[in-house]
């Protein structure tokens, strides 16, 4: 059975279409389960049997030799001494091994800022720095004998938080970036009305369900063959190199799957698989570290969190006027990727809103804590947090419903659609979304008997929040924004696919697979997907950014559309028909008026010498920016929705529970509406869970004490909402030409969880009969919510 | 004395006389056997990928069970069939319904929770009185972590497969059965190998005699904690005596006196009967750890261990619970609050252990309420636990007060000047007002990373106004509970 997919695609202004014209020849039926239409995952059989093959689940080389880290103790200090004769001597042990044993540069710094080496030397920055790693036969010894260091330090002030780090006047570990439009301080002036205030925002644990863990085998020649659990096998594969001091060609690295990333793979797997190479390198033996649990959340690092002050001119029918804003973000001990994480934050500080003048400074503080690096939405969901506080203060202050100061505010369409970064909104559609939401979900009914059930309820109050979310999707580094596939038919008419992603379980191997199905009429059984590896796809870019499928897609239709054409070329003149009468359909290759199966055109290709493999390659066009000037079109589009949630929260413990949730999400003309579904349930209660109850703490001493699951809390099957509702926006293809008009859905829905945060603060709110703005932080704990209640009850009604 | 366990995994047969002490059941699946099916992603008990279905005989039955691999000895499985994900297919290679629902409703993403999820569902399909209602759901699944889905198609999958009435292992029911007679025996064994010695005694006397014998040896129920000491603290056991194989501590007695929990039983079985008396523990109980710790882990074990923030404690030193101890031949009671002398300080013996628990019914005028406060609903430490026992007459008098707390000293600890506070007082504003200041001098409790030193102390006056909400028959009866799914436990 094929599905027609209905593309009413509105052109982006002036633009061809190069999908189309890509495309020889526009299949009018979609083969059940190609692009466009829902297939299950391609491992899905895999997963529910145990199938699946993570990387610890690799059979295990001969004279294997596992590694663990020895960690720091200390959150700054000076190491003194490092006896490490007990170390060595639990039996198991092969060999202890510290920065003075790697062969190369003790340097892994993704941006080339060389202030992270991969052991330390004389000093410690953070609590959980690795030192030495120890090499055992068995890991359990290797565990054990970790331990057993003698350190001695000389301790010296540790930075730890935000307010400590600008108290200190402590260093940033990236140039700060100022976006201005307009003249913020006349704006703020002029305005009628004026607040400010400041919103803490916590950090979050990624938690992938898999820990970090890679395996490093040497080969002939100084050749090391590493299996990393890694988004970015390009860049561990240079790593690995720079570490082993050798050329890249050397390394290969491969992924097949992953257990979960969500950005603390893409440049954490990093240090396991350069761990694992330097202990195979000084062996000779295969190599593999896989972190325990407390030591992956102790060692790694996490989503940033952030304070951020603003200031906010507006009017009293809610219009907003002038925002000035310092976002301010702990970054950890090293630069890792928070330059383009805070800088992300910046990008998305005015989530869907028009601000006439606007400034956007930040402050990438230097910290002696784990590095702060890559998760989900990459610093944009901090700035969007920000920015929502803002909307719900002007609605306070106005006595609006915040619902109305949002519709006031988003951008317009050919007007007030230039942001901060001076790229002007074309398609500015949050306002639609939204009341399209709030009618589908009775948001304004709803809200009125909250309130009045409210007034009877002396413990238990509920709350409602409808926020939007408008996301840039790109990689704000330009460069990046590039891919490479490589698509080969074999001659029974079989297709492997290969592309430069990776697969950590948001489906994209799945969607690469569809590109295929539908291009080549073929079933899921005829095409294969392989694990990604340097080897076949060089110089990619991390899957990060949301943009996976984004620009895989379009290099594996790239590759597609070559060998189509040779095959098209070679039909049409073999069967002596036009190219135009060439149709790849679910039922075979129409050519003319004759239907040739697959297998049967390949193979009469192959004896004519067609090649049958071809690589593909993609860059995003029409994107630019300059940090230097603040401006440029870093996006190439956004990805919009909205969600409305309602909670409930117990005044008397602060616990909260989420009634129901509704979203309306945009994911363009969807190329696995299954699997989008499933992206935006997931990143929901991932957010959710960000703003509430997932707590990093850290003690005195800078030690994370929220080190496993015991202490460190992510959402469990209870605490999804008990309604639950996610649809997709209908007939809203990518007005770009995005493969087959979709849009990017890893990152976007993450921000819904933000709808959770507004819906608390509007409960709680209740408490001074919704006149004064809760000014709720993150994570909104049980203990952040009645602190928060009982700072409300001290405050005289305004 | 046998020098060996038995145990079947899936269709094969072991019989194993080197078994150490500290070697999981996860480790030797993935490490001994090479079977990487069930997943390692948190090594303590609390992320679920490792679940396995463990089954047993008992009194009988077939009893299914749930359990954390990472923190199960294998030396436990002694008497049991283990299934891992890799049982699961039919021999004609065809999905479990389970499997089937999972793949068809997308509930795998990365996959790598997958498999401890379905394990975890299989176990619920074979529950008695498993239903289809999201509340079951969730407590089943509570267990494990999903960081991708945001679980709703998992718990859609579930309600699929509970639409299947049979599986393979109903099939297979008579030869599992037929196995694990087989396999039943009534002789202690203990394995001495160089890395340590197990001693699974069969009887309470055998216990007693083998503890007695070697009173520096750790005693070990459900493993739910000692568990982690391997695995986390890196602790060696060089001497480990069961207590889960001893049958007659296996038992549930209603006695004239009050319910009795043998120290081996775990919170699953006892959940139930104690629930009957006490709605309220019950209810905590369904939140203490998740389905697979309560599945290996005791009442009894939880008092042992001496946590200053083990639920139990509170639970039952307010409902006035009397522990049975034994030494040798010695036996000696005390009321459980005085178990716990100070923070990893208990009145217990060298080489004496816990027998069981005696919990005295409930009186009519009692009005008992427990609540459990925690960062998550499920599977969280509590940040504050609660419990509250108060005698009220028709009149609304307080005739009596035990209240108990766990998080807010170093020990589980009554709440004396606030029971003080109330005794013979009417149940009114007046006297909440009293309790509420009189807790604060109760307890000087610490600040860490479940909750301030400000947080414990005003949520500990909060729950009074929660109990005295619910207990002092307010005409409007204000809803005073969000934890679960259900509306309240006295809904």
């Amino acid at each position: 059975m094929a599905e027609a997919v209905k593309m009413q695609v509105k052109l982006a202004s002036g633009e061809q279409d190069t999908l189309e014209s890509r495309r020889a020849t526009p299949n009018p039926v979609i083969v059940t389960g190609g692009a466009s239409t829902s297939l299950k995952h391609e491992s899905a059989r895999m997963h529910v049997s145990g199938e699946a093959t993570y990387l610890d689940d690799i059979p295990e080389p001969r004279g294997l030799v596992h590694v663990v880290p020895g960690l720091s103790t200390k959150a700054h200090a000076r190491i003194l001494s490092l006896d490490l004769d007990a170390v060595r001597a639990v039996p198991g042990v092969i060999c202890v091994l510290t920065h003075k044993d790697i062969p190369g540069h003790n340097q892994v710094s993704p941006v080339g800022k060389n202030d992270e080496p991969l052991l330390a030397e004389d000093m410690v920055f953070y609590y959980g720095q690795p030192i030495f790693i120890v090499v055992a036969e068995d890991r359990h010894q290797a565990r054990k004998a970790a331990r057993l260091a003698k350190i001695t330090y000389e301790e010296l002030p540790a930075i730890l938080t935000i307010a400590q780090a600008r108290e200190a006047g402590s260093a940033l570990v990236w140039r700060p970036l100022e976006m201005k439009r307009g003249d913020v301080d006349t704006g703020l002036i002029n305005a009628p009305r004026r607040l400010s205030g400041r919103i803490t925002i916590g950090g979050q644990e990624h938690f992938y369900l898999e820990g970090q863990a890679a395996l490093a085998q040497p080969g002939e020649e100084g050749e090391m063959r590493v299996w990393s659990s890694t988004q970015h096998p390009t860049e561990t594969q240079h790593m690995v190199a720079h570490v082993l001091d050798r050329p890249s060609n050397l390394v290969t690295v491969e992924i097949r799957r992953m257990g979960g990333g969500f950005g603390g793979k893409e440049t954490q797997a990093n240090i396991p698989a350069c761990l694992a190479a330097v202990a195979a390198n000084a062996t000779g033996r295969a190599a593999k570290m896989r972190l325990d649990r407390d030591d992956d959340m102790i060692m790694t690092g996490k989503r940033h969190d952030f304070v951020v002050e603003y200031d906010v001119g507006f009017d009293d029918a809610g219009n907003i006027l002038a925002v000035d804003m310092v976002l301010a973000a702990r970054c950890g001990w090293s630069a890792d990727l928070s330059g383009p994480v805070i800088d992300r934050a910046l990008f998305h500080a005015d989530n869907a809103y028009f601000y006439p003048d606007v400034r956007f400074r930040s402050e990438p503080l230097k910290t002696n804590t784990q590095s702060n690096t890559a998760y989900r939405g990459f610093g944009g969901p901090q700035g969007i947090v920000a920015a929502e506080r803002i909307i719900e203060e002007i609605a306070f202050a106005t006595g609006l419903d915040p619902l109305d100061v949002r519709l006031r505010n988003t951008y317009g369409t050919g007007t007030r659609d230039l942001t901060p970064y001076h790229m002007t909104v074309e398609d500015s559609i949050a306002s639609e979304i939204m009341t399209q939401l709030a009618e589908n979900c009775d948001y304004r009914t709803r809200r009125e008997a909250l309130r009045e059930a409210n007034r009877h309820s002396p413990y238990i109050r509920r709350g409602i929040a409808l926020t939007p979310v408008k996301f840039g999707i790109s990689f704000t580094a330009t460069h990046y924004n590039q891919a490479g596939a490589l698509v080969h038919i074999y001659t029974d008419g079989s297709v492997q696919v290969n592309h430069g992603g990776t697969e950590m379980g948001q489906g994209l191997h799945t969607k690469m697979v569809q590109i295929a199905m539908r291009e080549f009429g073929l079933t899921e059984d005829r095409v294969r997907i392989t694990a990604t590896t340097t080897g076949k796809v060089p110089n990619t870019s991390a899957t990060a950014a949301s943009s996976g499928a984004d620009l895989n897609g379009m290099a594996v239709l790239d590759a597609i559309s070559k060998i189509k054409h040779r095959l098209i070329s070679f039909a049409a003149d073999h069967w002596q028909v036009s190219e135009q009468d060439i149709q790849f359909r679910p039922e075979g290759v129409q050519i003319g008026e004759t239907l040739v199966s697959f297998p049967a055109l390949v193979k009469a290709a192959y004896f004519a010498r067609v090649s049958l493999s071809s690589n593909g390659f993609y860059k995003t066009p029409k994107i630019s920016w300059n940090a230097e000037t603040g401006r440029g079109r870093p996006f190439y589009y956004f990805a919009y929705g909205a969600a409305c949630a309602e909670v409930a929260i117990d005044l008397l413990t602060g616990e909260t529970r989420i009634e129901r949730v509704d979203i309306l999400h945009d994911a363009g003309q969807s190329l696995n509406p299954a699997i989008d579904i499933g992206q935006i349930e997931g990143g929901f209660i991932q957010g959710a869970g960000w703003l509430t109850m997932e707590e990093l703490v850290w003690d005195k001493a800078g030690k994370l004490s929220t080190h496993a699951p015991s202490t460190y809390k992510i959402p469990a099957c209870s605490d999804r909402p008990r309604i639950f509702n996610v649809s997709l926006l209908e007939a809203a293809p990518n007005r770009e030409a995005t493969i087959f008009r979709s849009k990017a859905v890893g990152e976007p829905p993450f921000v819904h969880g933000v709808a959770v945060l507004q819906a608390i603060s509007d409960a709680l709110a209740s408490l001074k009969n919704y006149k004064i703005c809760p000014q709720l932080d993150t994570p909104a704990t049980p203990e952040c919510i009645l602190r928060t209640a009982d700072r409300l009850r001290a405050l005289s009604e305004v | 004395m046998r020098d060996h366990i038995q145990f079947y995994l899936g269709d094969q047969h072991y019989r194993l006389s080197d078994v150490s002490p500290e070697t999981t059941v996860l480790d030797w699946l993935r490490e001994t056997r090479h079977l990487t099916g069930t997943k390692e992603g948190c090594n303590e008990g609390d992320c679920g990928a490792c679940t396995v279905l463990v089954v047993r005989l008992e009194n009988n039955q077939l009893v299914w069970k749930a359990v954390n691999a990472c923190i199960q000895f294998l030396w436990m499985l002694d008497g049991a069939q283990l299934f891992t994900v890799e049982n699961l297919r039919s021999p004609d290679g065809s999905l479990h319904p389970v499997q089937q629902a999972m793949v068809d409703l997308h509930g795998s993403q990365c996959g790598f929770c997958t498999p401890g999820f379905v394990m975890s569902m299989v176990a619920y399909s074979k529950k008695a009185g498993a239903t289809a209602k999201d509340e079951d759901i969730n407590d089943a699944l509570a267990g494990n972590l999903c960081r991708c889905t945001g679980y709703a198609p998992i718990v859609k999958a579930m309600k699929q497969a509970l639409q299947h009435t049979q599986d393979n292992f109903e099939r297979e029911q008579d030869q599992i059965r037929t196995r694990l007679t087989a396999l039943q025996n009534a002789e202690m064994a203990e394995i001495r190998t160089p890395a340590g010695t197990v001693t699974l005694p069969r009887t309470s006397d055998q216990l007693a005699a083998s503890y007695k014998a070697a009173p520096d040896a750790t005693l070990v129920a459900g493993a739910t904690d000692v568990g982690l000491w391997v695995t986390k603290r890196l602790q060696s056991l060089p001497h480990v005596i069961s207590v889960s194989g001893v049958h007659d501590l296996r038992k549930i007695d209603h006695r004239p006196e009050g319910l009795w929990i043998g120290a081996g039983v775990p919170y699953t079985e006892a959940q139930q009967d104690i629930a009957a008396l006490f709605p309220d523990v019950g209810e905590v109980i369904r939140r203490i750890g998740s389905t697979q710790v309560r599945n290996a882990g005791t009442v009894c074990g939880n008092i042992g261990n001496g946590s200053p923030i083990g639920d139990g404690p509170p639970l039952f030193i307010a409902a006035g619970a009397i522990l049975h101890l034994r030494h040798g031949e010695t036996r000696r009671t005390l009321p459980l609050e005085k178990y716990f002398r100070a923070y990893g300080q208990q009145d217990r013996k060298k080489g004496e252990f816990i027998e069981g628990i005696l919990i005295p019914y409930p009186a009519p005028a009692l009005q008992y309420r427990a609540y459990k406060v925690s960062k998550r609903f499920d599977q969280d430490i509590s940040a504050i636990l609660g419990a509250f026992a108060l005698t009220v007459t028709q009149a609304g008098l307080i005739t009596d007060a035990r209240i108990a707390f766990g998080g807010m000293a170093a020990i589980p600890k009554r709440a004396s000047a606030t029971e003080a506070a109330l005794v013979g007082k009417m149940w009114d504003e007046r006297a909440l007002s009293a309790a509420r200041d009189a807790i604060q001098t109760d307890f000087a409790p610490l600040s860490d990373m479940r909750g301030s030193e400000w947080y414990r102390r005003t949520v500990a006056a909060n729950l009074l106004t929660r109990c005295f909400a619910e207990t002092s028959g307010m005409t409007q009866q204000p809803e005073t509970r969000l934890a679960g799914w259900k509306e309240t436990a006295h809904g």
